[in-house]
């Protein structure tokens, strides 16, 4: 499996294939949601065989057995990955706990161009193998949620013919061996992340939410190429291997390395929702709510952090993430982070509060990236995709419930009519609030510690981001938790729990909540509960050593202490929530009374008034028509001037004929007055409108300079 | 044969096709004008390509062959938006942006 | 050798002549039609100079595209748009004078230029002849990527041209 993994992306392409072209000729749609399904399980076993053999195969080089694998290598890259296998090895021999698997690089030349030859093929190691497993697990519930909660919906076929598109496209993207490859996979997701935000574009809401996320996704993805551009011209291939093993010998200059991930953190901003271009991603909700969970959180939001964690060494030279304690990545995610936990107290759409929580938490993701704790990054984008991934299919369930509205003030006391519901989401919420022992408490835990430890040097600000932000996490979640299921119902009709084709992912999902944090366990935690082995999984399997280690990056070593303030952050922000929802103590009402408060809360609810600075002052001022502007500048401007010269001019005169001079200024004036109209009016004519005047104009003008040209040579 | 009697040719068609461009009010007219302007370009390019004794020349002449056939097929699409609108091509009836 | 020369010589005449004569009742003429059938005269006979510059594959191309497609493509629009087929004297504008001066002093430039700098070189006598292989090679190596880009552009104009002028 390790080297066919191009089956693994090929399979949905091809459903997607057949159920567009074939997908109506079936009557009802059970035959098109049972080939998605049964193709994404396919996928799924397949992913799964594929990460056992690559543990398999870190095992084998961890006990020293690497070099059998060394014939399967396809393509082994030049002499590079070699090299890098060497230096691993003797790592390992002086008794370094890191795995030296080489990852698995499968590559057929793709086109010649210019004399360089482009491959195309897929790149098999820990982190893509981890991706692979996520994606494809959630994919597949995804699916089976589906089936009950777009039935009979008019374009049955059509969404189902873009989530399995989306599910090869994600997987070609976390599979892709070259940047190239990479931005097809990138502006592949994007596109169906447009089609399915716009699935039912009957609303205009809906088809302006899926502009805006393809617009506001196509700046970023101008970073992207101009990053990849500037990577290929430093290290003169778009293999990645090889760009991260030339980063990681320190042949390209730190300068090609900064510009490249100034570019680069663009793309990162507008695909995972980093902040300033974050404001799509609330208004992708107006997809249905599988699709948000499947691609507005678990992920294709996380493909700017793939992307980050793939080329890491080239941000980590870039943004000298070794020295410093504050570095644009880090602080871009502790910003995202902090920020978007504080719109997501103001939000009554359900799916909004998760949506900036994803922004929030994408935002961590970013930030551990950005303080050199690359595990713990990876580990919270497992984790996360679990539990939140489990939370939006919950608000789809109480919105399938109650009468298809998201607004948790149509909600309330939902628990004892959904009691599966409840308890799924309530146990994806302690996790995401990172409570002890769900996923998010070891993946948040590893965060701050690596915030905390830094490499050469601590990151004390971006500590306290993520420790507030830990709080706030809490404090939002028990926020929703008591809208939608406390309190008496505010909707209308009964409510019901969803039938199993709900229930049954979002078990699963919990479970996977639940158990997530045994996949990188601290070996002091894991000893406790007598499963030492299981310790650090992530960590052995995932961490690509072949350049971290070259890089001299370090993990932070587990501490109780950081374990113990994190837990109490987020049991801290549980409690003041619940003394003030459920037991009313703190200042209610606050905003009514204060006018700071009030102000406060505006500033909130308009979302930093961000949008208003897109829309209304950045994009006015690009959408006004230069011709409109000529056109005004040339009326009230110049007209004006030459008017009121004129006319003031005329004016001066009179008062001069009357009381001083009839004869001799008299003359002169209005001379003057005639001659400025006349002006004004002969500049009108240039402006004539008409293209042809134009152009005689444009040859007219080249033909002159020209001459000029020939006369000064 | 002289590189002259190719560029000057070029040359010639070139302004030829400036001056249709300029002159013409038929906007079909003004379309014909900028293929004759293209292909002077050809001319250019093929008579270096043998100056220099390379391939490039053939290759974009071809490239802009191709140029010019999207650019009619967009060209005669708008002209016939223009008369769809206005029941008329002509190009000095259309002022909108006048100052 | 030199009837060779000579001859080609004479054929460059012969075809600059109908290829300029052509090109200015093009754009004189007050038909739109005859227009139309003067512009492929100039695009036959400079199909014929590419022939003399050793391109035969981009002088059949412009034959297959040019006077095959490009030109039928015209007289639907020139039939589509209903222009007057018999003569007009508004076929040109009233400002033709300024096309015209800046025409002449492009071609001032032009010429001076060409002649101040090329003066009386020679093309190759033996000129390598590139067959239509090489362009092939060339265009799917070296050029692949100006290629594909091309071919993306021929894409967006084919949607497009459809997009304008759909009906509703």
């Amino acid at each position: 499996m390790l080297e066919n993994a191009y089956l693994i992306p090929l399979l949905p392409a091809l459903s997607f294939v057949f159920i567009l072209l074939f997908g109506k000729r079936f009557k009802g749609g059970d035959a098109v949601h049972w080939i998605g399904i049964g193709v994404v399980g396919v996928v799924w076993v397949l992913s799964l065989v594929l990460g056992a053999q690559w543990i398999d195969r870190s095992e084998d080089a961890l006990s020293g057995g690497g070099s059998s694998y060394e014939e399967s290598l396809v393509v082994v890259v030049g002499s590079s990955g070699t090299g890098a296998g060497v230096l691993l090895g003797t790592e390992a021999g002086e008794g370094a706990p890191a795995p030296i698997a080489e990852p698995v690089i499968s590559q057929i030349t793709w086109f010649q161009s210019g004399g360089v030859e482009h491959s195309v093929g897929t790149y098999v190691d820990g982190l893509a193998a981890l991706l692979l497993v996520v994606v494809s697990t959630v994919s597949l519930l995804v699916h089976i949620y589906s089936t009950e909660y777009v039935r009979g919906d008019v374009r049955y076929v059509h969404y189902y013919a873009f989530l399995s598109l989306f599910t090869a496209s994600m997987l070609f993207f976390v599979l892709s061996s070259s940047i190239l490859q990479m931005i097809v996979g990138w502006e592949l997701v994007g596109l169906c992340s447009f089609a399915l935000i716009g699935h039912w574009w009957e609303d205009s809401a809906n088809s302006s939410a899926a502009l805006k996320a393809f617009l506001t996704n196509r700046v970023g993805d101008i970073g992207l190429l101009v990053g990849m551009i500037i990577l290929f011209f430093g290290a003169g291939t778009f293999d990645i291997f090889q760009i991260n093993d030339m980063v990681a010998r320190g042949e390209i200059s730190h300068l090609v390395l900064l510009m490249a991930s100034l570019s680069l953190i663009a793309a990162v901003m507008s695909k995972s929702g980093q902040f300033p271009l974050h404001t799509w991603l609330p208004d992708a909700m107006a997809g249905p709510t599988p699709v948000s969970a499947l691609i507005h959180a678990a992920t294709m939001v996380v493909a700017g952090v793939y992307m980050i964690a793939r080329l890491y060494p080239v941000f980590y030279e870039g943004f000298a993430i070794n020295t410093s304690s504050i570095n644009l990545l880090s602080f871009i995610g502790g910003f995202t982070a902090l920020m978007a936990a504080g719109l997501a107290f103001f939000q009554w759409d359900i799916k909004k509060v998760l949506a900036y929580s994803t922004v929030s938490q994408l935002g961590y993701m970013v930030m551990a990236l950005g303080v050199g704790a690359w595990t713990a990054a990876v580990f919270h984008l497992f984790t996360h995709a679990l539990f939140k991934a489990c939370l939006f299919l919950g608000a789809g369930s109480v919105s399938h419930a109650s009468h298809h509205t998201f607004d948790m003030r149509k909600m309330g006391g939902l628990k004892k009519h959904m009691p599966v519901t409840f308890w799924t989401f309530a146990i994806a919420s302690l996790a995401l609030a990172g409570i002890f022992p769900l996923a998010g408490f070891w993946s948040k835990d590893e965060i701050l510690i690596g915030a905390w430890t830094g490499q050469q040097s601590g990151y004390p600000l971006m500590l306290f981001f993520g420790a507030a932000v830990a709080a706030l996490t809490a404090a939002y979640m028990t926020r929703v938790i008591y809208y939608t299921f406390f309190g008496e119902y505010r909707g209308h009709g009964t409510p019901h729990e969803s039938p199993k084709a709900i229930t049954v992912p979002l078990v699963i999902l919990a479970g996977g909540a639940v158990l997530g944090g045994l996949a990188n366990l601290p070996s002091p935690a894991a000893d406790a509960i007598g499963l030492g082995g299981i310790a650090h999984r992530i960590e052995t399997y995932a961490e690509p050593v072949n350049f971290l280690a070259p890089l001299g990056l370090t993990v932070a070593a587990p501490s109780l202490a950081m374990a113990l303030i994190g837990l109490g952050l987020a049991l801290s922000g549980i409690g003041v929530t619940y003394l003030y929802f459920w037991k009313g103590m703190g200042p209610q009402g606050l905003s009514e009374r204060n006018k700071y408060a009030r102000a406060g809360r505006t500033f909130f609810e308009n979302k930093y008034y961000l949008d208003y600075l897109y829309n209304d002052i950045i994009v006015a001022s690009i959408k006004w028509p230069i011709a409109k502007a000529t056109y005004w500048f040339n009326q009230n401007v110049i007209d004006k001037v030459v008017d009121s010269v004129g006319e003031g001019a005329r004016d001066g005169g009179q008062f001069v004929y009357r009381y001083i001079d009839q004869a001799v200024v008299d003359g002169t004036v209005n001379a003057t007055g005639t001659a400025a109209n006349a002006s004004g009016e002969s500049l009108r004519v240039i402006q004539s409108g008409k293209v042809q005047d134009y152009g005689a104009l444009l040859f007219g003008a080249v033909g002159v300079l020209a001459i000029i040209f020939v006369i000064v040579i | 044969m002289l590189v002259n009697q190719f560029l000057l040719l070029s040359a010639f068609l070139f302004c030829t096709g400036v001056y249709g461009v300029l002159a013409r009010r038929n906007a079909v007219m003004v379309l014909m004008s900028i293929e004759l302007m293209l292909n002077a370009v050809n001319i250019n390019l093929l008579t270096f390509g043998v100056l220099h004794g390379t391939v490039s020349g053939q290759v974009f002449a071809l490239f802009i062959i191709a140029v010019a056939a999207a650019e009619v097929a967009v060209g005669l699409a708008i002209v016939l938006l223009i008369y769809r609108n206005r029941s008329n091509i002509d190009v000095d009836d259309l002022d909108l942006m006048k100052g | 050798m030199l009837s060779v020369l000579v001859a080609q010589n004479i054929a460059f005449g012969i075809i600059a002549a109908i290829a300029c004569i052509s090109a200015v009742r093009m754009v004189t003429t007050q038909n739109v039609v005859h227009a139309a059938l003067y512009l492929v005269a100039v695009l036959a006979s400079l199909a014929a100079i590419y022939i003399l510059l050793v391109a035969e594959f981009v002088a059949t191309t412009q034959f297959l595209v040019y006077i095959g497609a490009v030109m039928v493509l015209f007289l639907f629009g020139v039939m589509l748009t209903r222009a007057p087929t018999t003569g007009d004297s508004r076929l040109t504008g009233d400002h033709w004078p300024i096309g015209l001066g800046v025409a002449v002093m492009l071609a001032g430039v032009l010429t001076y230029v060409v002649l101040d700098f090329f003066g009386s070189d020679q093309l190759p006598n033996d000129p390598i002849v590139f067959d239509t292989a090489d362009v092939g090679d060339s265009i799917f190596s070296t050029y692949l990527v100006p290629f594909e880009a091309v071919s993306v552009l021929l894409l967006a104009a084919l949607i497009g041209a459809i997009v304008l002028v759909r009906k509703d």
